[in-house]
């Protein structure tokens, strides 16, 4: 990256585990991580931010909803409804739904255990911030690990997602958690901000990863600052 | 308390053990969450109108539950001497 574009700031909660993991691909797909705080009062100048995967706050209450009211996401809310680029992962996508900036919420798997697995995905709308390196219905692998996974919402909530293509990425060869039309992943009017229970950031090697299959988030969004 | 429309794995996992433990005829359990607040002042028309609106904004999801808001006194909780009012808000 040049001229300070892409600098891409994760936040880490009390409780987050997957916010090294989330700089690390973001490091690997070319860009600069920022180390983001809870109790940040700012987001010190990033271009794009990613809320990570763990158990902010010790899911107490509810998963993601004492984060929601943390410090970092006055301005994280506020820069989101303006345009910028915001990827939930697991609990990140908790955070989002909490905080209404994605409809619908994350309950208890319908089968109550936690799931820990690679996953399977399509890949259903390409032209959001974070997906534009895929192709439409493209198959991907990445892990999955979660207990309360499943996506919920009103029927007239999901028949308006169907409508406006707001489903980004669905379950494939098996439902993992009784997600409601195998939805994995969503995103908001604007395309600007994507939420999905399985982790990007942990195929983004093959050393670690099963795929490289989850780098394309990061290259997608760094792509879209630079043409921004 | 969850939404009648929203599953709730953990009820019906409870109501399966049921049968198991010599309880039969229970159709259905769903599972929900209690708060007690204690409120050191008098529990007014507005403090208990901020409490509904606490509620609505952090105890509950209304996006999955339902909630509602009642009174007590705090000796009917068991929790005798202090005589401070308490309001509680069953929350899914």
């Amino acid at each position: 990256m040049t001229g300070g574009l892409g600098r891409i700031g994760v936040v880490t909660f009390p409780g987050s585990l997957d916010d090294s993991d989330a700089r690390r691909a973001v490091r690997l797909a070319g860009g600069e991580p920022v180390a983001l705080w809870h109790r940040d009062k700012n987001l010190h100048q990033v271009d794009a931010v990613v809320l990570p995967g763990g158990f902010s706050y010790g899911d107490y209450l509810r998963c993601g909803a004492i984060a929601r009211f943390s410090p970092v996401m006055e301005p994280l809310l506020e820069q989101a409804r303006a345009g910028m680029p915001v990827l939930g992962i697991c609990n990140g996508f908790q955070v989002l739904c909490e905080s209404h900036l994605l409809p619908g919420a994350l309950t208890r798997n319908d089968h109550l255990h936690f799931i820990c697995r690679d996953q399977k995905l399509r890949v259903e709308r390409t032209d959001t911030a974070w997906t534009s390196d895929y192709a439409d219905g493209q198959e991907i692998t990445v892990p999955l690990k979660n207990g309360e996974g499943g996506y919920v919402a009103d029927e007239r909530t999901l028949d308006a997602l169907e409508a406006e293509g707001r489903v980004v990425f669905r379950y494939v060869d098996g439902n993992p958690n009784g997600s409601r039309r195998d939805i994995a992943g969503i995103t908001n009017e604007a395309g600007n901000v994507v939420g999905l229970m399985p982790h990007p950031e942990h195929a983004v090697e093959t050393l670690t990863g099963p795929t490289t299959d989850g780098l394309g988030f990061f290259t997608s969004v760094l792509k879209k600052l630079v043409t921004a | 308390m969850l939404k009648p429309e929203i599953l709730d794995p953990q009820g019906q996992a409870v109501q399966r053990a049921l049968p198991r433990l010599g309880f039969e005829g229970i159709a259905d359990v769903r599972q929900g969450k209690r708060f007690e607040l204690e409120v050191a002042e008098p529990v007014t028309d507005e403090a208990l109108a901020r409490i509904h609106e606490l509620a609505e904004k952090f105890l509950a999801n209304t996006v999955i539950e339902n909630f509602t808001v009642s009174v007590e006194n705090a000796g009917d909780t068991g929790d005798s001497g202090s005589g401070s009012e308490s309001a509680q808000g069953a929350v899914a």
